[in-house]
């Protein structure tokens, strides 16, 4: 309901799939979205890769065991039909359909389902998806090598795989991105699923363009009744923003993502501003700090600079409105997303008093690793930099780009930087990040160590009672805040343009640009028949 | 001619050895690798196991025997993204890439050719002005830029060209990237002829061939155009390499699907097989079609001769 409170909420768009609702969905059209996130497609086997391009049209070619619901701000089941619990919470038996065709036409399998996470545990191609399927015991046997198969999956029948985890934990938010879908076992394997991938989603690959474009056509046997409804989904890459509002502008794509120039622009064009949706996606930013870098060892210096930077400010001038301030590491998508939370007041008198009393009362300088990027790199690094400086904190800015800053932040070869981590949908396991057991490469990427802070995940991962559960991961959120390893800086708001005659778009906390493809329709108006 | 082909085909072996080497040592050294770009929370063995079985766990020198062996098969390696092989990853952007500068470079020397050449019959007219206005403008024109307006005008307002993407590889789709990659060629073309012409114009043999009573016609035929073409080829071969590397901004901004952007994209992603057999392509295309200006000198002027 949290997420829903807060689409509501957030969605200036909601009004717009509320009538869409209300209408009667047409069959036949096309659907032209686009994917606006820098590159090519990485590759036609979704399970190699982990940008959130790639998934965009993965969506609409595979299928998954649960998919991400939108409205209910959950994962729920797809690609079975029931899931009963055993084993003290830690054994799943999902009941698959019986009604799944891959796109040549062969019925899905629990055989499928098997091959296909033991695939992506093979140890020597470091699948993204391995962080999901290694919840499952003997999973990561399968990935150092020492078993061939995942021993805690096990084929009851042809529609029936008993799935045993290592923790107590909702499957669902392991198992709902492409990373893990499903592939046919007897075609997943072979050279030509690169070229020409089969899935169990509702549209079948016609066309891969790289560089350009992926092209797919509605896939009829598709297991929900009716659906999908276009014809046909073409995705275009258009890495840049100006070149995607000309596009949009002159109706040639139904979908544009907006940065926070653009965000301003559309709301203050009187024919443009309908056609906005936001959501807050479950992305945190912030300036990640290293504790073996002397000065953040001590938590007053840390708190310091949260209380050092008007948070606010950049906020609303250099990121347009176009983000939440940050409340601690849950974003407020977060079903454990605690609202009476307040953030950091900007106090520079009370960073100075906290700096003296810490044994700095000069300041000192540090050396922040940042990206180019606009909402989270060095524009913000520039604004912040004077702030720091007026409480006597110096910083050396090093640039370095997105994808070294990827590596830097997992080796801990940096005393600050700036990074956009995934803090949702499951907050167990984004507040698991922060557990001392966590290996910095994994995703404790401050190296963050705290015994009482264990305690409560550890309590929270063998709590039964949801609501339990959910009290104790907002303890953890709370006392991380109060620790503050990072600057907290915001939440994303994710900002789409979305073409009038394109209707059923789902606010996604996500990923704004992943759509369940299938509930979409086009109208008569679009220029696209 | 043959021993002067076959002179220059050899000359180009420790070139492509050099850039090759040099790929090789820069994503050596440069920090990230694919293994970082493709997982954020990898197992370090994992990793390990990873490097080991794309060989990035040898030494530099080790993988760059091995590469040239196999690059002396004609064997580009597999893209550690895509597992494809690198060859039918360049060969499919390759094409629109061509394209691309064929229609780029067509637009150039079509308009900027004559322009200078106009403009250098009556220097200081009102046509020389012109040209040399849209010359310079052309020059310091940023292609992102023109593009974008070239977009906003003919796409948005006026409707008559698309606005981005390959579409069927159709005239429509070409003529808004190539007019914004043309346009930078197109100015420098104006501007050498007009530079080469006016030098021609006053060269011994061009008042020669006056005083012997030609027609100004025939002087600008057979003395004046045959000669500034020479130079003009010149640049054109330039130009041709300088376009290769030009083309991704406009192949980024018009969705364009060339081997530029493969190029941008593989360095991003550390895709070294892919990076280093996107480079040796443009290399050697620079390369060929040098030698191909060459062998054209010749043709257009017999006095050069291939000793």
């Amino acid at each position: 309901m949290m997420f829903r409170l807060v689409a509501i909420i957030a969605g200036l768009g909601l009004a717009l799939a509320a009538t869409a609702e209300a209408q009667t969905p047409r069959k036949g059209g096309t659907i032209r979205m686009t994917a606006p996130y820098g590159s090519s497609f990485t590759s036609l086997d979704i399970h190699t890769t982990q940008r959130a391009q790639d998934e965009i049209y993965a969506k609409a070619l595979h299928r998954s065991l649960y998919i991400w619901n939108s409205a209910e701000g959950k994962p729920v089941l797809e690609l079975a039909k029931e899931d009963v619990v055993s084993g003290g919470g830690l054994v799943h038996t999902f009941k698959l359909r019986d009604d799944a065709y891959f796109h040549n036409g062969r019925k899905m399998t629990a055989d499928d389902v098997i091959w296909s996470y033991n695939r992506i545990m093979d140890g020597t191609k470091a699948y993204p998806g391995a962080r999901f399927v290694r919840m499952i015991e003997g999973a990561a046997a399968v990935e150092k090598g020492q078993a061939k198969e995942i021993s805690g999956l096990k084929k009851i029948d042809d529609f029936t795989v008993e799935m045993k985890l290592t923790e107590k934990v909702d499957p669902g938010f392991y198992f709902f991105t492409a990373l893990t879908s499903i592939y046919p076992a007897d075609e997943g394997a072979k050279e030509s699923f690169l070229q020409k991938p089969i899935g169990l989603g509702p549209f079948k690959f016609v066309e891969h363009v790289p560089g350009s474009r992926i092209v797919l056509e509605r896939w009829d046997r598709f297991y929900k009744p009716g659906k999908p409804y276009a014809d046909k989904v073409i995705v275009s890459i258009m890495a840049e923003a100006a070149a995607r509002d000309v596009a949009f502008r002159n109706k040639e794509i139904d979908t544009s993502v907006l940065g926070p120039a653009q965000y301003v622009a559309y709301q203050n064009d009187a024919d443009l501003k309908g056609t906005v949706v936001e959501v807050a996606e479950v992305f945190t930013r912030y300036m990640g700090m290293n504790p073996a870098f002397k000065p953040f060892a001590d938590k007053r210096v840390r708190q310091a600079i949260n209380y050092a930077i008007d948070t606010d400010l950049i906020i609303n001038k250099l990121v347009k409105g176009k983000a939440y301030r940050a409340t601690s590491w849950l974003p407020l998508t977060s079903p454990a997303y605690d609202k009476a939370m307040k953030p950091y007041a900007f106090d520079p008198a009370k960073a100075r008093q906290l700096l003296a009393d810490a044994g700095y009362p000069s300041g000192f300088e540090f050396e922040w690793t940042t990206s180019q990027n606009e909402s989270w790199g060095l524009p913000i690094v520039s604004a912040v930099i004077p702030m720091l400086d007026k409480v006597g904190i110096k910083v050396k800015v090093k640039q370095v780009e997105t994808a070294v800053l990827s590596e830097v932040v997992r080796s801990g070869d940096y005393q600050a930087f700036i990074y956009s981590q995934a803090t949702g949908p499951d907050p167990q396991a984004a507040l698991k990040c922060f557990h001392s057991l966590t290996p910095q490469p994994a995703c404790n990427y401050m190296n963050y160590k705290n015994a009482d802070f264990d305690k409560l995940i550890d309590e929270a991962g063998q709590a039964d009672d949801a609501a339990k559960r959910i009290q104790l991961l907002q303890k953890a959120n709370a006392l991380l805040y109060e620790e503050a390893p990072v600057w907290f800086f915001n939440y994303n708001k994710a900002v789409m343009a979305v073409q009038p005659w394109l209707k059923g778009i789902q606010l996604n906390a996500t990923e704004l640009t992943h759509q369940n493809v299938e509930d979409l329709w086009v109208d008569e108006t679009s220029p696209a028949k | 001619m043959l021993s002067f082909l076959f002179r220059r085909l050899l000359q180009t072996i420790p070139t492509v050895l050099a850039v090759v080497a040099l790929v090789f040592v820069l994503f050596s050294v440069v920090p990230g690798s694919i293994v970082s770009s493709m997982s954020d929370d990898s197992d370090p063995q994992v990793e390990l196991r990873m490097k080991k079985q794309l060989g990035l766990d040898q030494p530099v020198y080790v993988r760059f025997g091995s590469y040239i062996a196999k690059l002396a098969t004609g064997d580009f390696g597999t893209s550690f993204r895509t597992r494809e092989p690198v060859t039918t990853m360049i060969a499919k952007r390759m094409w629109p890439t061509l394209q691309l500068i064929c229609a780029a470079m067509a637009f150039a020397v079509v308009i900027g050719v004559p322009l200078g050449f106009v403009a250098a019959l009556k220097p200081g007219g009102i046509v020389d002005t012109l040209a040399m206005v849209v010359a310079v403008s052309g020059l310091s024109i940023a292609k992102f830029w023109l593009g974008l307006v070239l977009m906003y005008f003919f796409a948005l307002k006026l409707g008559w060209l698309p606005s981005f993407g390959y579409g069927d590889g159709g005239l429509k789709y070409l003529i808004l990237p190539a007019v914004t990659l043309g346009v930078s060629p197109m100015a420098l073309f104006a501007r050498t002829t007009r530079a080469a012409v006016l030098e021609i114009m006053t060269a011994d043999f061009v008042r020669t061939a006056r005083s012997k009573g030609m027609s100004e016609t025939r002087v600008v035929k057979w003395h004046v155009m045959r000669n500034a073409l020479v130079i003009i080829l010149t640049t054109v071969g330039l130009q041709f390499g300088a376009l290769m590397g030009q083309a991704v901004v406009v192949e980024k901004l018009f969705s364009w699907p060339g081997i530029g952007s493969l190029l941008v994209d593989s360095v991003l992603q550390r895709d070294i097989p892919a990076v280093q057999g996107s480079i040796l392509v443009v290399v050697l295309s620079f390369l060929a079609i040098n030698l191909l200006i060459d062998v054209l000198y010749g043709v257009i002027d017999p006095r050069i001769r291939y000793a």
